[in-house]
């Protein structure tokens, strides 16, 4: 073995540890991530937290029981907007539809689903806050949804798509019409799929602040019925670790550990019901 | 199917049913088309107003309703590069790793970790980042750097903490993900004999894969970097947190700043006259404009490379 070969071969070598360390850095954070929540958030957590209404500042103690029905609600509002036209949308798309069409429908959903979310935030204010000169839990609700609307469309399209065929023509063979094969056929054989995309659309807007900024806004008391201003617990993180207030920031770490662990075990749950396997490939 | 009459189509509800949907499908482009109309039609006055100053001019005087965004799209632009300066080498070379190396089930493993990382909602990072980034920052990392590389202009000054570099850090974490996910399935994609065919003329297996797969997925990585920067340039509350809030143009990176996303969040519902409101307003238009653009080239990228590796003869 001459020296060069030596020497390729430890370049080899060192650069391919390399990639294995910064695999380990990568995956590490998020135990870093969690780690962090749990320690600091697992302390300052209590039965308070879920229950109490924050308290005045400079008074220790409160809880977030509002901010945790307020996410509630606005996850709520933004489910029944977004996933019926994500869903209803991609049916079109995947058993009606012209390509021409269905490209543009698909392009406008990617073009929404790119944009920062607190340009979402801009136009749920424009159009449902401005005119109306209040925030609403109403509001929120839009923005949230919205946001919610591209990722259901596009993964149900997908998980759609992926029926064979064959299902299709065996049910329209028995004399069933277009209608009753969807309703029958092809979306009870996607269903796995869909409800992961929902899961995972409703995940990932349970954890957005800036849209909520411009809409919900915050509130430190109950909100009543659906057109006033309502804490959540994103916006409620956001304030919270921002403030000088010692005590605040232990309710922060404390909400952020209840809504980082809401939002995996979503994940986790949307991604077993997926693997739990069926013949329709994954998005 | 042809032959049937529209009428008794209806009976049976085929038509109803594609009419609806339609309506879903359509509801879609006419929000999206209504988002962009809103932003246009919204920064008119600031557009008329101002022209092409708005992006060089540096006073953002909300009292003498003069409106000038170079600190705000100054800051924007060099968190994100601070970031991906961090993310790119870390995130390609763990890509390398699960699509090269790594045995198939540790390889999914690990993705499914980093898809969970991905999820993890913007404001957690801010938390984190006020709480643990900030005070390592101002306490160790950036003294460090002073000591070590303060004769550079980009490394001088106070260490506050807050500031590009924190905030680039903090983004540098959140695209690291998206990096990895998309380029590790782009790797994948490259066809078998690439490598075996590199192999068998006597190349080391990093010689094979640095010279020969990176090379084949060149589209799709570059492609996973233009959406990891769209997503550092639109991110609004980890930055928000962590960058210091003040319209700072500065070459230190220690110097506490001001990004778009940031100076919408915290301005946009105090607005004091209408021109700062669409002056804001205008700064959505551009961040909307920038991710558009961003987004498009990422998915042309991605999906012309991933092609060319399926055109090959790879499944």
């Amino acid at each position: 073995m001459n020296a060069r070969l030596r020497w390729r071969k430890f370049v080899s070598g060192f650069m391919l540890t390399m990639t294995g360390v910064c695999a380990l850095i990568s995956v590490s954070v998020l135990f870093f991530i969690l780690g962090y929540l749990v320690y600091h958030g697992g302390t300052s957590i209590s039965w308070n937290f879920f229950t109490k209404l924050p308290s005045p500042v400079g008074e220790t103690g409160g809880g977030m029981a509002n901010a945790i029905v307020g996410s509630g609600k606005l996850l709520l509002l933004a489910t029944l907007f977004g996933v019926p036209i994500g869903f209803f949308g991609a049916i079109y798309l995947a058993e009606f539809s012209g390509s021409t069409t269905a490209f543009i429908v698909r392009y406008a959903a990617d073009l929404l689903n790119g944009v920062p979310s607190i340009v979402i935030g801009i136009f749920a204010y424009a159009l449902a806050v401005l005119p109306f000169k209040h925030f609403s839990t109403l509001a929120g609700g839009f923005a949230l949804g919205l946001m919610m609307i591209p990722i259901t469309l596009r993964s149900t399209e997908e998980f759609l798509r992926g029926v064979p065929n064959s299902l299709r023509e065996a049910a329209m063979a028995l004399g069933a019409s277009k209608s009753k094969t969807i309703a029958t056929v092809i979306v009870p054989a996607a269903y796995r799929g869909i409800l992961t995309a929902i899961l995972l659309a409703f995940a990932r807007v349970a954890g957005e602040t800036a849209p909520l900024l411009f809409t919900a806004f915050g509130n430190r008391f109950w909100s009543n019925g659906w057109n006033q201003p309502t804490a959540s617990l994103p916006a409620m993180i956001y304030n919270y670790a921002i403030s000088p207030y010692d005590d605040w920031h232990r309710q922060a770490w404390a909400a952020g550990l209840v809504l980082l662990g809401l939002i995996l075990i979503i994940n986790i749950v949307a991604r077993a019901i997926l693997s739990r396997g069926i013949a329709v490939p994954r998005a | 199917m042809g032959s049937r009459s529209f009428l008794s189509r209806l009976r049976e509800g085929d038509e109803i049913a594609r009419m609806v949907t339609f309506l879903f499908a359509a509801s879609v482009v006419i929000v999206t088309l209504l988002l962009v109309f809103e932003l246009w039609q919204g920064s008119v006055l600031a557009r008329h107003k101002f022209g092409f100053h708005f992006f060089t001019t540096s006073v953002w005087d909300p009292i003498f309703d003069q409106f000038g965004a170079w600190p705000f799209i100054y800051g924007t632009l060099v968190t994100a590069g601070v970031s991906l300066a961090i993310a790119v080498p870390l995130g390609i070379g763990a890509a390398i790793f699960l699509a090269e190396l790594a045995p198939a089930r540790l390889s999914d493993s690990l993705e499914f970790f980093i898809d969970l990382l991905a999820a993890v909602p913007s404001v957690i990072y801010g938390l984190l980042g006020v709480f643990i980034v900030v005070p390592l920052m101002r306490d160790w990392l950036q003294p460090a750097l002073k000591s070590s590389l303060g004769f550079l202009p980009l490394f001088q000054g106070p260490a506050y903490g807050v500031g590009f570099l924190t905030a680039g850090i903090v983004l540098a974490i959140m695209v690291i993900p998206y990096i990895i996910s998309v380029s590790r399935e782009v790797l994948l994609s490259v066809p078998r004999d690439q490598r075996e065919a590199a192999l068998s003329l006597g190349s080391t297996r990093w010689e094979a894969t640095w010279k020969v797969v990176v090379p084949f997925a060149r589209g799709g990585i570059m492609g996973s970097i233009f959406l990891a920067l769209a997503r550092a340039l639109g991110e609004t509350m980890a930055v928000t947190m962590v960058i210091g809030n003040n319209p700072i143009v500065s070459a230190s990176l220690f110097s506490p700043g001001y990004s778009i996303a940031a100076v919408i969040a915290n301005e946009l519902t105090e607005a004091t006259s209408n021109l700062h409101y669409q002056s804001l307003i205008e700064l959505g238009l551009v961040l909307f404009l920038l991710t558009f653009v961003l987004n498009g080239l990422a998915r042309l990228l991605i999906v012309a490379t991933s092609q060319r590796g399926a055109g090959m003869g790879n499944s």
